[in-house]
């Protein structure tokens, strides 16, 4: 293990940790920002340069991006007088950790039963490319699909209100 | 601990902060971001595998990672759609007062 993963790792978990349980919306997407970023750094210590790039540009520059607006739209960026947590939120935190628990026993347990190939991968973008136009081209078009159906889903859904006033 | 296992106890402990955001927050926009935050846990471990597992230049892992990622950006596009629908209606992102089936 390196250190650059273990810096990596808290500044992800970091990230996510502000993101959930910070007061302020606008911080908590600001942190969300980060927590992506980290992952996407986390991403090219993994040799997917792809994967880490698309990770940039679609969360960092889309998601991130939609839910500020989201956030300044919603008037979510007004910090709640009372608590920012649900009613039953100890309920909510006991099932996540005992998730966490879970995973964690899982992946300590199967150590050796876990592959462990040292072997840089060498595959390049050109290599993704041919991949996607060859063997995954079918899901390429049902993804093409889905996001041409989101498109037009959000747009209609944000609109909705619209139609009396015309 | 080999590194595939870092990865993965990373993967798990973001998975469960992304939970206990979804679980435990009462802005419906918070509830995405957690949403958000596990899918992307799910995102490292395919990558992970993909990185340790044999046969790399397969490139299973890697493609299931960007096949999640594109919906993933789908998700949130119509779910902060319909944040924004329902506070138009009911003038709140707060859960726990959207407790009625009828508009």
């Amino acid at each position: 293990m390196s250190i650059v993963f273990y810096v990596l790792a808290g500044l992800t978990v970091a990230g996510a940790l502000a993101a959930v349980a910070l007061k302020n919306t606008v911080h908590c997407a600001l942190a969300l920002t980060v927590a992506f970023a980290g992952l996407a750094l986390l991403f090219l210590e993994l040799d997917a340069q792809f994967a880490g790039f698309a990770q940039i540009l679609i969360y960092i520059g889309a998601v991130a991006i939609l839910v500020v607006f989201a956030i300044l739209l919603t008037r979510g960026s007004e910090t709640p007088k009372d608590t920012v947590y649900s009613n039953k939120w100890l309920l909510g935190l006991v099932t996540a950790a005992a998730v966490f628990a879970v995973l964690g026993w899982a992946v300590l347990h199967s150590t050796e039963a876990l592959p462990h190939e040292t072997a840089k991968p060498a595959v390049t973008v050109m290599d993704i490319g041919n991949a996607l136009m060859g063997r995954y081209v079918l899901p390429l078009e049902i993804v093409a699909l889905l996001l041409t159906a989101a498109l037009i889903g959000a747009v209609i859904v944000a609109m909705h209100e619209k139609e009396g006033a015309r | 601990m080999t590194p595939l296992t870092g990865y993965l106890l990373v993967a798990a402990l973001l998975f469960a902060i992304g939970l206990a955001g979804a679980l435990t927050r009462r802005n419906a926009i918070l509830v995405l971001i957690g949403i958000e935050l596990m899918l992307n846990a799910a995102n490292l471990n395919l990558i992970a595998f993909w990185r340790y597992g044999p046969h790399p230049e397969a490139l299973t892992g890697m493609m299931f990672a960007i096949f999640s990622i594109a919906v993933a950006a789908a998700e949130a596009a119509v779910g902060l759609g319909l944040v924004i629908q329902i506070y138009r209606h009911t003038r709140t992102t707060d859960l726990d007062q959207m407790n009625r089936m009828k508009g």
